[in-house]
Order: C-alpha cells, then sequence, then structure tokens
C-alpha cells in the first residue's frame, strides 16, 4: 500500500517515457493480423464454394501447376531479396538497400504480371468468377492477395522515394521495417494459397 | 542528402547498440538466418509441388497430409526466419495477438466448413432434383 491517506491516487501521475513509434512494429503486427482474418475468410468461402462448379469447369481443367509453381518462386525470391534489404538498412548501406528494394520490387511485379496472365487465360476460356461458386471464391481469394503485393509494390516504390531523399533515418527504418512484415506476411499467406487452392485442388 | 547525414549516422549508432535494450526494438535476422529459412522454404515448397505434379505417392490421402505439413512447417520457417517472431518480441504482445489471432481463424474455419457441411447435407435432397445444379461434397 503506498498510497497515502490524504490523497489517493487511482491515475498514473507521470507517463511512461516512449521513443516516437516505439509501439508501430506491434501495432502494424496487429494490423497485419486483422488482415489475417480476412484471408482467413475468404479461405472460409473458397472452403465452402470451391466444390460449386454449376457444371462448369474445376481446378483439374484449369489450373496449370507449372505456372504457379514459377509463381512461388518469385515470391519467395522476393522475400529473401527483402532479407537481404534489412541487413544492408541495419549495415546503414544506403545504396544496397535501395539496390535490394528494387530487385524485391522486380519479383513482385514479375510475380502479379504472372498472375494477371493467369487471370486473363481463365476468363479467356469462359472460366471468368461470373461462371460459378468456385471461381468466384478463387478470385476473391487470389485477386485479393494479388491487390495486396501490388500495393505492396506502390509502397516500396514510395520506400525507395523515401530512402533516396532523406538517407536511412530512424524514420525510415521503421517504415522499411513495417513493409518487411507486410511483404514476408503476403508470402505465408501465398503459401495457404498454393496449398489449398492450387495443389489440393488439382490433387482432389 | 547532405540534412540527412548526420541523423542518418545517429541511426547507425543506434542500431548497432541495440538503443539501450529498448523492448520494442524489432529483432532482425542475420545473413546466415535469412539464407537458412529460404532453403527450408524452398524444399519445402518444392515436395508439395513435386507430389502433385508428378504424383510419385498413388494415394491422394498420403500427398494430401504430406502436403499439408509441408505448408504448416513453412508457415513456421517464415515466422522465425523472415517474421522474426520469438515469445520475448514485444514484451510478449506479439505472440499474445497472433494465437488470438490462429484461434479466431480456426474458428472461422472449421466453423463455417462445419456447418455449411451439414446445412449441405441436409439441404441436398431437394436441391438435387434441381436440373443443373452439382451437388457440392457428393463425390
Amino acid at each position: 500500500m503506498t498510497t497515502t491517506a490524504a490523497t489517493p491516487v487511482f491515475y498514473l501521475t507521470e507517463e511512461e517515457h516512449h521513443e516516437p513509434g516505439g509501439f508501430t512494429n506491434l501495432g502494424f503486427w496487429i494490423y497485419l493480423m486483422s488482415d489475417c482474418l480476412i484471408f482467413a475468410v475468404l479461405f472460409a468461402t473458397y472452403g465452402v464454394l470451391g466444390a460449386s462448379l454449376a457444371g462448369g469447369p474445376g481446378p483439374r481443367d484449369l489450373f496449370d501447376l507449372s505456372l504457379v509453381a514459377l509463381n512461388t518462386t518469385m515470391l519467395l525470391l522476393s522475400s529473401i531479396t527483402y532479407g537481404f534489404a534489412m541487413l544492408a538498412m541495419h549495415r546503414m548501406d544506403q545504396k544496397e538497400t535501395i539496390k535490394w528494394l528494387a530487385i524485391t520490387g522486380l519479383f513482385g511485379a514479375a510475380f502479379i504480371a504472372i498472375e494477371l496472365y493467369e487471370f486473363r487465360h481463365l476468363i479467356h476460356e469462359g472460366a471468368g468468377p461470373w461462371r460459378s461458386g468456385f471461381l468466384s471464391a478463387f478470385f476473391a481469394l487470389v485477386g485479393t492477395h494479388g491487390l495486396h503485393v501490388s500495393f505492396g509494390i506502390l509502397w516500396l516504390i514510395v520506400s525507395i522515394v523515401q530512402v533516396r531523399a532523406k538517407g536511412l533515418i530512424p524514420a525510415n527504418q521503421r517504415r522499411l521495417t513495417c513493409l518487411s512484415l507486410f511483404w514476408h506476411f503476403l508470402d505465408v499467406v501465398w503459401i495457404g494459397v498454393f496449398t489449398f487452392v492450387y495443389l489440393m485442388g488439382v490433387l482432389r | 542528402m547532405s540534412a540527412g547525414h548526420p541523423e542518418a549516422a545517429h541511426g547507425a549508432h543506434e542500431a548497432r547498440h541495440g538503443a539501450h535494450h529498448d523492448p520494442h526494438e524489432a529483432p532482425h535476422g542475420t545473413y546466415e538466418s535469412y539464407t537458412r529459412g529460404f532453403v527450408l522454404s524452398v524444399i519445402l515448397t518444392a515436395i508439395p509441388f513435386i507430389l502433385v505434379m508428378f504424383r510419385p505417392i498413388d494415394s491422394a490421402g498420403y500427398t494430401a497430409a504430406i502436403v499439408l505439413a509441408c505448408a504448416l512447417i513453412q508457415i513456421l520457417v517464415h515466422m522465425i526466419y523472415f517474421l522474426h517472431m520469438s515469445p520475448k518480441a514485444e514484451g510478449g504482445w506479439l505472440l499474445l495477438s497472433t494465437v488470438f489471432t490462429i484461434v479466431l481463424v480456426v474458428i472461422a474455419l472449421a466453423g463455417s466448413l462445419w456447418i455449411v457441411y451439414h446445412l449441405n447435407s441436409n439441404m441436398m435432397p431437394s436441391m438435387g432434383e434441381m436440373p443443373n445444379i452439382e451437388r457440392p461434397y457428393d463425390e
């Protein structure tokens, strides 16, 4: 009992000192967890509708696994190159950081290009999102992931511009750390996509 | 550029000395940990793709089990080597929020599939008579 009888204090008289952005990582992580719930709902939708073909083509007819393998390779490579960018950032090597960020962006763009090619091919075959419940759920899930990667690339470009303009100041380091979480998180979601949608779909 | 240098130097100092053991300092990996994570994920991606594309194992059940196991292990590999998760990060709040999210995800996924599966098996007799409607889960 430290309170005195005269003036009981029920609040913190002195706020704890925080570095600016000290909770950014945790806050961003909680955002990612909320994003994770969005993907969980889309996965659940796909799980529910995945077998509703409405007489249309199924996963086995539509999916080209070698294309998906190439796509997965692009995303995996972009993950390791982002890792190299972070290592260069911790060494305070601005040139290397920008170089690896740019390479990461190129791998990300290759991923999006392959995905758009796949979507165009599917729609061309008459297997657009309107064809069946399975395809609606497929385009919603894979398209949402693709949109996330696209915005990740936009963020990458903005980051490169910021690092160029201001150098690797603490604020920029914080931003790059957040983007790193975002980028690796999208890779984790993609593991779920290629396992449950593509591999399990072809296996079924 | 010139304005950025003093601050950048300050950042280097902070990064090297771990900013006075700031509990909110994000943990970061090394070249070895990133490479190890990458090699593990390449292996864990290659195994399921080879299993499904070339079907060395005839049984679809065994293949599916191995593919699922690889995915789970790879998610863990990414969390440890790329996202640098540890029980101590952010004073344990990172792990707590993640475990909470996993619980919600499992409830949402398992609950949806379970409920709709039962809904389908209860509704199907009448739905099955309608033309042009394929019956899900009826294989």
